[in-house]
This record gives structure tokens, C-alpha cells and sequence, in this order.
């Protein structure tokens, strides 16, 4: 659900993005970058007033945004981690760096925490291959990240803002069949 | 005696311009640090600051500027001092100690502490240059000659060094010149498929419709590949003035880099590129008042590595579903919006100018007959030195692994080469005399792909690595056709009950077959090469596949399915406690007896106690098949 407050910022970004760069069909991919880059995430409404502007059904709209791996759903976390599943990283503890940022905050890559602190993405080669594993905080590249670099992650963003309640997430995360479960798909 | 013509009066005006803006610098001190993605990485921006800030507090008049990617990638953060009256010298691995070290005792007392010293830039007498390292023996710097060492978010820089001389050549021939130049050195794409690109140019030269597209593709959508972002983000107008002069010669008006969103830095770069190039006349109306007109813009990606493919690419540009289309019409007939379009990748764009200048010959001078010039390379995984690398086309892989690379580091043996990336294969130890270049790779069964090298030694398991590209692929696949589709998700399945040790070994057959039917029914090289990984370690590593299947037992101690993490007690110390405070779950406990122990129903195998245990007890150990677990313990209890 919407506030009342968003609904308002996602109607004035959308058209000011559709000013900008025209109600053109070439230009869906390009309107799309565009609120995302505004909003951090491509809002149903955002994509309904696209579609409305460009005169095409809304799914023509709807298949791109989720065609496409850069666009997002959902509102992004404070702070975004981004594992690296690069070939090498991935080869060199990407997948235990990616399991442990699952079990730590409880979510699936694509995901945002419940208090929208983290969200948590895949990414492939970062082009940092020398320092894998590879993990993107926000705009920061961290090279090997361990486990116990994980918690340091989360416990330092976590600090840097009000401290967050020790809720019962976070202490049962050590939930082992959640955790061995590879991918978790 | 010729008078010179508009274009090459404009040409010399920029040139000397550049230069004279460029001169002074002779003079100065600089201090040049790479702030490409993989420096930033490392640590670039604190170098970058660290030094700002102890010119300031001392006093001291040097500048610090920063370039792109040199390709050392093992030794970033990397410097350059360029001190009047010394070779510029490059130091690796710099840290804050190292700042103030350098700007104490270099800068101040002129002693420039080659015991940091990585390399020096400049022939001299005193400390070596690259081509003195085994490294430097191989490489041959073509496209990636002036990846480090110019700013590149500054075109004087470029211009300054012959930038923009093979253009104003270009458009001082005719078109078809171009062309005949091009076609005479036998330049093959280096997206991956080795196309000769004067035969792609020449088919849109051909066509009666005169509006015609120029596209550069920077998807790099290979998950282990950054060759093309460091080039836009190292030297752009390489790139740009390739695309100019191909334009030329098709006659194109138009023409898009398309660049994947995940590269921000480079988009950046390439966009400030694009600017000043408009601003000093080499895009727009009239270039060097030649009355050619023709502009670039970026388009940015937005994240499917389908969208690499041509036609795929060109459907994501118009708004559409990145899907590929049936072929023909191929794009020099029906591009973009229907009209005649040229797509290449970043490195063939940057081969062009280099051989408009130095002519066909001398591009054919280096490498193979049928693959003329050099191949680039990122070298990455179980290598000593990774990085960004180019040698001569026809170097072997032995070459580039053990003299380039510098080998395995570590004890540990070499066991694979994965070459080519989702569409490539996995080569062993027999294969590593096979030269690199179109052909040759072809035969043995991977290709030369986009350039993504991962060097995988004894600790990599081959059923896994097979895995982890088909799981790419099979995410990729855009589900337009039907082989392409299910046969990923079956191939899929059936690796992730091998890694699970719930494979059967009739299961390898159905693999094999499957594969096979894949690579002929697919519509696009997605499908077409997405077996490539399986085929490859089905051939090379079927024992490896085996053991999974019939002793379910990962010879690599990869598969966390298939390991157990033990503490060996006879070597565990009971006065260290460094695997207990390293467990993220806490597994690891301590025994009654003082010993540590790991609760198996707990563990996540994450390896961190392995990696926290000291080298003098070393008594974590992986053990596959677990099965093995009850027997150890059984041992010790
Ligand atoms: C699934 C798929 C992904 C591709 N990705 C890329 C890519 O990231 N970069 C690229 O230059 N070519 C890529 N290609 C190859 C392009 O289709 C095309 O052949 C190439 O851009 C042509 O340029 P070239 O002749 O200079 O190599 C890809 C092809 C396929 C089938
Ligand atoms: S694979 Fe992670 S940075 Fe290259």
C-alpha cells in the first residue's frame, strides 16, 4: 500500500521523467532507468501512468520491467548488498558469502528486509575478480568477504544509524535448514 | 607539395592545442593514480585523498590526477610518480604508510624507495620496465596500449597522443579506402563469434536505404569478463573514434554505444567523452569541417545477457522484450528501426583507428594468418597475478597462465582453464599448447568468447563450475524457444542431483543427449553454446562426474552436500579457541575434554573455522563422501 505522500511522488516523478525524455515507445527502457534511478524501484503506479502515456497496454510495461534483471519491484533497502556470483567469486566463496547475508538477514537476493534497512542482490563480475569474493555495499566494493566479514557488514550499517532492536529474526537466523538449502530456489 | 586540406588544418589545430595545454605538465610532478573499478575497489579513492592531503599539509607543489586500469589488477591501488628527473615509476599495493613514506622520501628528498617500486614506466638505468618481466615478454599492447596512462575523462590527453590522427586520415580518403584497409587486415569481431567486421560494413554499404546505425556492443554480459568496461573506462576515445570512422565508411549519420547498467563509471566516462569530443568538432555536423556528419549517445542496458545477442539487442533498444529473432534478415540488411546497422564490440571498434594509422600490414604482422593481431583477456581465479591482459593471437593457453599469469599460486596443481565464459568450455592440462585464436579453441572445444579466462586449480570441482553456467544460462534464457528453455532446466536439474549425490550414472547419457539437441535446437547462440560447459567436463573430467554419482564424493571437497568438516582431535590444541569465535552459527564447541568439536546438524559449511584453525595445528579437515564422519569419530571417541 501506498501513503498517501508517495502516491504523489511517484505521479510528480513519473511525469516529470515522461517530460524529459518524451511518451515515446522507444523510450520505455529509458523512462523505466529513469524512475527507478529517482524512486530506487519501479512502482506499479509508475508503470501504470507509463503505459497510460505511451498509449500501450500496461503488461507491455510490466514485461520489460520484469524481463530485465536491473529493475526492481520493490522499494530497495537503506543499504544494499550486492554478492558478486561472478565466475571467479563464485568459484572462490561467493555462494558462502551470499548464504551468509541470507541467513544473517533472512531474506532471498531480490529481497528487502521487513524494516527496509538491506536489501540483498546478486550481481555478476564487478570486475574485481583479483579481490574475490566480491560484495558491492551501496557503492562500496568490499574484496574477500568471509562469513565473519558479513556479520562485521551488517553490524557496521547496522551502527551507523539507530541501533536496531535485537528482534527474534535476527537472533534465530542460525536456522541450519534454511541455511544448507544451496540457493535456496 | 599538397596543400593540406580543411580536415587535416582542423586536425593540427587540436593537436597543437593539446599539446601546448599538455607541455607544462613536462615540468610538473604528478602523481597519477587508476581509479577504475577494480583500483576503487582496492582502495584507490583513500590513496587518491591520502596523497591530497600530504601535499597539502607539507606544502609540496605536485598534482594528483587519475587514469583507468593498467590491467595489474593483483596490485592495485596502484601509483605513478612522475618526478621531473626520474623515470615515472609505478608503485603496487599502496597503502596509507606508503603515501607518506613516498611524499616524505621521494618527493621531498628525491629518494624514490624502489624497494616499493613495482615498475618502472620509462627506460632507464637504474630500475626495470615492464617488457624486462616475463609479462612484458609476452603481452603486446595494442588496444590496451594507453589503458593506464592517459586521463581519460581528459581528450587533450588522447589527442596529445596521436588521438584522432587516424580519423582525420579516414576522412581524408575515400570511404571505400576505409573499407579496403579494414578488410585487408583481416579484422575479426571480438564480441566472440571472430567475423571479419569489413565483410559486416561492407554488407551495409551495399544496401540502397541510406539512413544507417553505428552500434558499439558493451553489454559484456560474460559473468567473468571486464575487458570492455576497463577499455571505455581507461581509453574511450579509442572507442569512439573507431565508431567515427566506421561510420565513415558505411555512411551512417547515427550511432549508440550500448552499455549495460552495470557499469556506471564506464557510461560516465564514455558520456564525458562524448562531450568534449562534440565540443571540438570530431561528433556533430560538419567533423574537422569535412562536412561528414555523424553523432554518438549512450544507450544504457538494462540487464539481460541475452540482450549481447544482435537482434536481441536491438529489440531492447526500441522498448521491446530482449528476444533474439530468427536470421535473416541479418542487421546490416534490417537493423535498428528496420535500417541497415553495424554491431560491434568495444575491442573491434578499438582495433579500427590503430589500423587506419599504422596500415593492414602491420595489424597482420601480429598474431595468426587466419586471426591476424592480439587477443584481450581477463585473467582471472587460481592465478598468481590476474588481471587485464594482451597477447599476440596464437599465443598458447601455457603461455598465457604460467609467463603472463605467473602460474597457480600456492602448492596447488593446475586443473582446468574456463575460457569463453556461459558459452565456452573447460580445457585441462592436455589442452594447454592449444593457441589461442578463433579457430583453434573452436576444436577443442571452447571458443574464444568474449574473453573471460578462469583458471581453476585442484580445489575447484568441474561438476560444479558446469553447474554454475548452466544455472546462468538457464536464468538467461529468454524462454522464447523451446530447447532453449527446458533443455537448460533439465540439463540444470540433473547437475544439481549430481552435486546433491542423488545422481545416476544413465543420467550422464541423458546429459549428453540432451546437450546435443540443445546446441542444434536452439534459436540463438544463447542455446546454441549453453551445453559448451557440460560437453566440455563430460569429455575432459568424467571421472570427476563419476565420483559424485557412485561414491557421492566431491573430489574437489567443494560440493557442500558432499563434505563434512571434521576437527581432527590428535592435532586440535586445547588453548586455542580460534574456530569456536569463528563460527557464524556456533557449530563449533568445546568438548569436555578441552578439544573442539563441530555439531554436523548445525554446520553451514562456510569454511571459516578451516581458514581460522593456525597453520601449525591445521586440525580442521573437509572430508567427502561425509560418510567418512562416522568413521573418523567412531575413531576417536
Ligand atoms: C547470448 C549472447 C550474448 C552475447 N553477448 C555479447 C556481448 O556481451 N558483447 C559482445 O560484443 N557480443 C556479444 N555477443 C555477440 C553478438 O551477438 C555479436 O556477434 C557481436 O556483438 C558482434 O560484434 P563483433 O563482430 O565485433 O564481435 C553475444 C551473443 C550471444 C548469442
Ligand atoms: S567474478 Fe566477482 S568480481 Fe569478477
Amino acid at each position: 500500500m501506498l501513503l498517501e505522500g508517495e502516491r504523489d511522488t511517484i505521479l510528480k516523478t513519473t511525469s516529470a521523467v515522461l517530460a524529459e525524455h518524451g511518451a515515446r515507445r522507444e523510450k520505455l527502457i529509458p523512462l523505466l532507468q529513469a524512475v527507478q534511478e529517482q524512486l530506487g524501484y519501479l512502482p506499479k503506479l509508475a508503470m501504470e501512468e507509463i503505459a497510460a502515456a505511451l498509449d500501450i497496454p500496461a503488461v507491455e510495461v510490466f514485461g520489460p520491467a520484469t524481463f530485465y534483471n536491473s529493475f526492481r519491484l520493490h522499494p530497495p533497502g537503506e543499504h544494499q548488498f550486492k554478492v558478486c556470483m561472478g565466475t571467479a567469486c563464485y568459484m572462490i566463496g561467493g555462494q558462502i558469502a551470499l548464504d551468509s547475508f541470507e541467513r544473517r538477514l533472512q531474506i532471498k537476493p531480490g529481497e528487502t528486509t521487513a524494516d527496509r534497512r538491506f536489501s540483498l542482490d546478486q550481481v555478476a563480475c564487478v570486475g574485481c575478480c583479483s579481490l574475490a569474493p566480491v560484495v558491492v555495499v551501496d557503492n562500496f566494493v568490499e574484496g574477500k568477504v568471509t562469513p565473519t566479514r558479513v556479520d562485521g557488514l551488517i553490524l557496521s550499517y547496522e551502527s551507523n544509524g539507530q541501533k536496531v532492536e535485537q528482534d527474534s529474526q535476527q537472533t534465530e537466523a542460525t536456522n541450519t535448514d534454511e541455511a544448507k538449502g544451496e540457493e535456496g530456489s | 607539395m599538397s596543400i593540406l586540406s580543411a580536415t587535416e588544418t582542423k586536425y593540427q589545430a587540436l593537436r597543437e592545442k593539446a599539446e601546448a595545454k599538455l607541455a607544462p605538465l613536462a615540468a610538473e610532478t604528478i602523481i597519477w593514480i587508476g581509479t577504475a573499478t577494480c583500483g576503487k575497489a582496492a582502495g584507490a579513492v583513500e590513496v587518491r585523498e591520502a596523497f591530497k592531503a600530504e601535499l597539502k599539509n607539507k606544502g609540496i607543489d605536485a598534482e594528483v590526477r587519475e587514469v583507468g586500469c593498467m590491467g595489474h589488477c593483483y596490485a592495485e591501488p596502484l601509483a605513478v610518480i612522475a618526478k621531473p628527473g626520474f623515470p615515472a615509476i609505478c608503485y603496487g599495493k599502496v597503502d596509507e604508510g606508503l603515501v607518506t613514506r613516498l611524499v616524505d622520501d621521494f618527493l621531498i628528498n628525491d629518494d624514490p624507495c624502489y624497494e616499493f617500486a613495482l615498475v618502472a614506466l620509462e627506460p632507464n638505468d637504474v630500475f626495470p620496465t615492464f617488457s624486462d618481466f616475463p609479462r612484458g615478454v609476452y603481452e603486446n599492447k595494442m588496444i590496451l596500449e594507453q589503458c593506464g596512462f592517459i586521463d581519460p575523462e581528459d581528450i587533450d590527453h588522447y589527442i596529445a597522443k596521436d588521438g584522432y590522427s587516424a580519423l582525420a586520415k579516414a576522412l581524408n580518403t575515400e570511404p571505400q579506402q576505409v573499407l579496403a584497409e579494414i578488410n585487408g587486415a583481416n579484422l575479426r569481431g571480438r564480441g566472440g563469434a571472430g567475423f571479419p567486421a569489413g565483410v559486416k560494413w561492407e554488407a551495409v554499404v551495399k544496401q540502397v536505404e541510406k539512413t544507417r546505425y553505428v552500434i558499439c556492443n558493451a553489454d559484456e554480459g560474460d559473468p567473468g569478463a571486464f575487458m570492455d568496461r576497463s577499455i571505455l573506462e581507461s581509453n574511450p576515445h579509442l572507442v569512439v573514434e573507431g565508431m567515427i570512422i566506421c561510420a565513415y565508411a558505411v555512411g551512417a549519420g547515427h550511432g549508440y554505444l550500448y552499455i549495460r547498467s552495470e557499469y556506471p563509471q564506464a557510461i560516465r566516462r564514455v558520456q564525458t567523452a562524448l562531450e568534449q569530443a562534440r565540443e571540438r568538432g570530431l561528433l556533430g555536423k560538419s567533423i574537422m569541417d569535412n562536412g561528414f556528419a555523424f553523432d554518438l549517445e549512450v544507450f544504457t542496458g538494462a540487464g539481460a545477457f541475452v540482450c549481447g545477442e544482435g537482434t536481441a539487442l536491438i529489440n531492447s533498444m526500441e522498448g521491446k522484450l530482449g528476444m533474439p529473432e530468427h536470421r535473416p534478415p541479418r542487421l546490416s540488411t534490417a537493423g535498428l528501426r528496420g535500417k541497415p546497422t553495424v554491431l560491434n564490440n568495444v575491442k573491434t571498434f578499438a582495433y579500427v583507428p590503430l589500423i587506419m594509422k599504422k596500415g593492414a600490414d602491420w595489424f597482420k604482422n601480429t598474431g595468426t594468418a587466419e586471426s591476424p593481431g592480439t587477443a584481450v583477456f581477463a585473467l582471472a581465479g587460481k592465478v598468481e597475478n590476474p588481471g587485464l591482459v594482451e597477447v599476440p593471437m596464437g599465443t598458447t593457453l601455457r603461455q598465457l597462465i604460467y609467463d603472463v599469469g605467473q602460474g597457480i599460486p600456492g602448492e596447488k596443481e593446475f586443473k582446468a582453464v574456463q575460457i569463453g565464459g556461459p558459452s565456452g568450455g573447460c580445457l585441462p592440462e592436455a589442452s594447454l599448447d592449444i593457441p589461442i585464436d578463433f579457430d583453434s579453441l573452436k576444436e577443442g572445444g571452447a571458443i574464444m568468447g568474449s574473453g573471460g579466462i578462469v583458471v581453476l586449480d585442484e580445489d575447484d570441482c568441474m561438476v560444479r563450475i558446469a553447474r554454475y553456467f548452466l544455472k546462468f544460462t538457464q536464468q538467461e534464457s529468454c524462454g522464447k524457444c523451446t530447447f532453449c528453455r527446458l533443455g537448460t532446466k533439465h540439463m540444470l536439474d540433473i547437475l544439481t542431483a549430481i552435486t546433491k549425490g542423488e545422481g545416476k550414472l544413465s543420467d550422464l547419457e541423458t546429459l549428453r543427449e540432451l546437450a546435443e539437441d540443445v546446441q542444434v535446437g536452439s534459436l540463438c547462440n544463447l542455446g546454441r553454446t549453453a551445453p559448451n560447459p557440460i560437453l566440455t567436463t563430460l569429455q575432459y573430467f568424467y571421472d570427476e562426474y563419476k565420483a559424485h554419482i557412485e561414491e557421492k564424493r566431491c573430489p574437489s571437497l567443494m560440493c557442500p552436500d558432499l563434505i563434512a568438516y571434521f576437527i581432527a582431535p590428535e592435532q586440535c590444541s586445547k588453548l586455542c579457541n580460534a574456530c569456536v569465535g569463528s563460527c557464524p552459527v556456533e557449530a563449533v564447541y568445546t568438548r569436555d575434554d578441552g578439544l573442539k568439536a563441530i555439531d554436523q546438524e548445525k554446520c553451514v559449511k562456510c569454511d571459516n573455522c578451516l581458514k581460522a584453525c593456525p597453520i601449525e595445528y591445521n586440525a580442521v579437515i573437509k572430508l567427502s563422501p561425509p560418510a567418512l564422519l562416522a568413521e573418523k569419530e567412531g575413531s576417536t571417541k
